[in-house]
């Protein structure tokens, strides 16, 4: 079945939503279609908790915003793309307050700010600890006063359509149906999110496996910067869930298996406090030399809160103790907290120009899914979900113009037959003996163990033969279900053969940077290099793997000096 | 570690036809319903299809029966139940579509239908700033914005059963928070939404929605308060005319 809709928006968290809304805004003339996979709020993006940073009151200024951001980046982000950033920042707050966001307030009345890490001002706007639930509650809200919005919840996508350097449209599976459908469209916007399920501990949901990325890179769309992947310390066991630093700030101790506060080695005078990434290689180094604990889930460290007392985790951390308890199974005012450090955000992704257009006519990218870049080799924490505000808005107005200004653009009924064949008769019908499920465990492993906080060229080079034999296996799968409706075998098989691409552009990235930037470390390259390595890793698809190309980093007014805190 | 033998017996909704399916695997200390069911679909039955996104209770996906309650799997503690013998099912009073997935879509048109949106008879523009909100104005809504639209307030709701017009308590729960929000002036718009023979008059006020429902939202409280500013609203019109 075909539809046609002016613009096509793949993927219906914070940066899908905000580019319906921004798309809607621009003209009532046009038609959008938000396409998701899952309903919109099930999102990942729900489950964003800290905070939404804005440079708002007097005293901060999108100067001091721009740096901490810059500096945070280790200097890899684009220093015009974070002005801009940082610029637009203040009014997507009040746009969201103003369509009705329960933002924490202070005493008079006024949005409240909080500290957050890395930023030398207090400008994390936050809705009590459920600020990307509330934000994405709110523009889901919001879009539903638009009757030119569209809503396809519960469709997946599976192939971009692409002629001629001039977007077409999308393929996507009806999953109640499991009919193959295209929209065809002027302009498509990729707002798919994330990667981070490639890790095996990570603190994604389970829907964030890069599926818009891989969709991209297949299409001859490079991918920027992917071997970028931020680690944060404390990770709950067994699912990963977030820990948030509050815990340690509280006075949470992290102990080894022989009782030590070992941070004392590390880092005598913070301890549990240094930054995320001093903390997070601490606790690898306590691990990779025997000092853990070994669990059905893997290899742990305890975080303690017992002696904070029953008072004070019930008025202080009340959150962090039911998520233990629910969670986890432990009550932390009885027992220490089992943690590890966690996969936690995908810098890299589709490359785009500050505009969040790609090299495709008609195609944008905004959110997690895109990298513009603003975080560069780290993001701040906050920087996030207003990326997706401010490039979701930027995509949403960019895609509606350039949908005002062109015609639709014919769709091959030869290319859908083909991605007919390609889903159905030979996906679908597979009946090999490799199961997705060991496929995709092999690969997350391979991901934590090879290609995490610490990586060398032996580490990396083990990990990139492995996941090329992945891939390989991956055509002997089999796939019991032979159904149509809700076909999740199905779907799951597509994630996985999505992210053993990524997981490859990852590998080989991080193998080719030879240096330590940001949250890519590599021990056989311990130091940052500017005079090789000042530049943007491009990644482009051919069928024998990545093939690499760079390009220069844009430094306006701050020129690169060490990253200290 | 804890182990210990444990039964799913889970209700399928299976190419249009229901059966039960029983599973067998060792549970550790620590795992949820869900994470059981994520075991069984790895390594037992891929074929098994349920929904489930964050795992930790905010996304509003894994609503489903659990030992005759509605619960969120990912948030249920396999080892709490007090039984080794787990059964399981799709959420009622909606379609089942596959397995334990049912069909939400009457469940979010209801939402969209009692304008869940701040109205404004004017909009401020940016350059002047946020609305202002106390705090304890804020307190007066924010319990009923924390709905994760989980369903399983619609599952309990014996009225939602009977009748497939009613709003249902998320929906209500949902026009309650934009009425109680200092910056909205949606009154006229919404108020004779939510108290027609569809609305908050049907609610028979025992609460089964609001014992389920894992955040606390206490909808059934939040439509007591609609039927009061019901009243409140249809005796201004009166003196109004
Ligand atoms: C635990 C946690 C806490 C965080 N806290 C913060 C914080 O405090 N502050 C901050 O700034 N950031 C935070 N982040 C990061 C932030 O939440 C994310 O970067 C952001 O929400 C990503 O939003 P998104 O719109 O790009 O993608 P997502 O919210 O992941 O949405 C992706 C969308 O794409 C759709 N999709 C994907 N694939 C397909 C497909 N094949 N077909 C159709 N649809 C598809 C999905 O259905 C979904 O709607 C946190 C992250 C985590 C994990
Ligand atoms: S209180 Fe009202 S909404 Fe809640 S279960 Fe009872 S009838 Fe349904
Ligand atoms: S009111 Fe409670 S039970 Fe009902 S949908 Fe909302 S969160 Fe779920
Ligand atoms: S998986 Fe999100 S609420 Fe259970």
């Amino acid at each position: 079945m075909i539809v046609q809709h002016d613009v096509t928006i793949i993927g219906a968290g914070l940066a899908g939503l905000r580019a319906s809304i921004g798309a809607a805004e621009k003209s009532d003339r046009i038609s959008i279609a938000l396409v998701s996979k899952i309903y919109p709020l099930r999102s990942h993006s729900v489950c964003a908790e800290g905070g939404t940073g804005a440079a708002l009151r007097e005293g901060d200024s999108v100067e001091l915003h721009s740096w901490d951001t810059v500096k945070g980046s280790d200097f890899l982000g684009d220093q015009d793309a974070i002005e801009f950033f940082c610029s637009i920042a203040p009014r997507e707050v009040i746009l969201l307050e103003h369509w009705g966001c329960p933002w924490s307030r202070t005493e008079n009345g006024m949005l409240d700010q909080r500290p957050f890490g890395g930023h030398s001002f207090p400008r994390a706007c936050y809705a009590a600890d459920r600020t990307g639930f509330h934000e994405m509650h709110t523009l889901y809200e919001r879009s539903l006063m638009y009757d030119n919005i569209e809503r396809y919840s519960e469709y997946f996508v599976t192939s971009l359509i692409i002629e001629d350097n001039r977007v077409r449209g999308v393929t996507a599976i009806d999953l109640r149906t499991g009919e193959l459908m295209v929209f065809q469209s002027k302009a498509v916007i990729i707002a798919t999110g994330g990667a981070g399920r490639l890790y095996e501990f990570t603190t994604y949901s389970h829907t964030v496996t890069g599926d818009g990325m891989a969709i991209a890179y297949r299409a001859g769309i490079p991918l920027k910067d992917m071997e970028f992947f931020q680690f944060h310390p404390t990770g709950l066991l067994p699912s990963g869930i977030l820990i948030t630093e509050g815990a340690r700030g509280e006075g949470g101790y992290l102990l080894n298996n022989r009782n030590e506060r070992f941070m004392e080695r590390y880092a005598p005078e913070k301890m549990e406090l240094a930054p995320r990434d001093i903390v997070s290689r601490s606790m690898m180094t306590e691990i990779n030399e025997g000092r853990g604990f070994e669990g059905p889930y893997g290899q742990y460290l305890l975080l303690d809160l017992r002696h904070l007392g029953e008072e004070k985790i019930n008025e202080k951390l009340p959150l962090i103790r039911e998520a233990s308890i629910k969670f986890s199974g432990v009550d932390p005012v009885e027992e220490p907290i089992p943690v590890r450090p966690v996969a936690h955000y995908t810098m890299g992704g589709i490359h785009t120009n500050m505009y969040t257009e790609t090299p495709v006519k008609g195609l944008y990218s905004a959110g997690e899914a895109a990298c513009v870049s603003i975080h560069g080799a780290n993001r701040l924490g906050t920087n996030s979900t207003m990326e997706c505000l401010v490039f979701g808005g930027v995509a949403g107005e960019r895609a509606a113009e350039f949908a005002l200004g062109n015609d639709f653009a014919p769709v091959s009924s030869d290319y859908v037959k083909e991605e007919e064949r390609r889903l159905f008769d030979d996906l679908l019908s597979r009946n090999g003996d490799e199961r997705i499920s060991v496929i995709r465990d092999e690969m997350r492993s391979t991901m934590e163990r090879h290609v995490g906080i610490f990586r060398n060229g032996e580490d990396l080079k083990t990990g990139l033969r492995k996941i090329q034999e992945l891939k390989e296996r991956f055509k002997n799968i089999s796939i019991t279900d032979k159904g149509r409706s809700f076909n999740t075998e199905l779907t799951h098989a597509l994630e996985v053969d999505f992210m053993l691409d990524l997981a490859e552009v990852v590998v080989s990235g991080a193998l080719l940077r030879e240096e330590s930037r940001g949250a890519h470390y590599r021990t056989d390259f311990p130091k940052r290099d500017d005079k090789k390595w000042l530049k943007h890793t491009l990644a482009y698809y051919t069928p024998e793997g990545p093939k690499f190309d760079y390009i220069p980093v844009t430094i306006t007014k701050w020129k690169p000096v060490e990253r200290k805190y | 570690m804890e182990e210990r033998e444990v039964t799913f017996i889970v209700k399928r909704f299976y190419r249009n036809e229901w059966r039960e399916d029983r599973y067998e695997f060792k549970a550790v200390r620590g795992m949820t319903v869900l994470d059981g069911l994520f075991h069984i679909r790895d390594n037992i039955d891929p074929s098994l299809s349920f929904r489930a996104s964050c795992r930790m209770g905010i996304c509003g996906s894994c609503g489903m029966v659990i030992n005759g309650k509605a619960m969120l799997a990912c948030s249920t503690q396999i080892f709490d139940l007090g039984t080794d013998v787990v059964r399981i099912e799709p959420l009622r009073n909606m379609e089942a579509l596959k397995d334990l997935i049912s069909d939400f879509d009457d469940f979010f048109e209801k939402h969209r239908r009692v304008k869940p949106y701040l109205i404004r008879k004017e909009e401020k523009s940016i350059e002047e700033g946020e609305y202002i909100q106390t705090p304890d104005e804020l307190r007066k809504y924010r319990q009923y914005s924390l709905c994760i639209k989980c369903g399983l307030c619609y599952d309990a709701c014996s009225i939602t059963g009977s009748n497939k017009e009613y709003l249902g308590p998320a929906a209500l729960a949902s026009a309650c928070r934009f009425i109680m929000d200092s910056r909205d002036q949606g009154e006229d718009e919404r108020i004779p939404l939510v108290s027609d023979h569809t609305g908050c008059w049907r609610c028979h006020f025992m609460a089964e929605c609001s014992e389920v429902c894992p955040k606390e939202v206490d909808p059934a409280d939040a439509i007591q308060k609609l039927k009061r500013k019901a009243l409140i609203y249809s005796l201004k019109r009166l003196f109004r005319r």
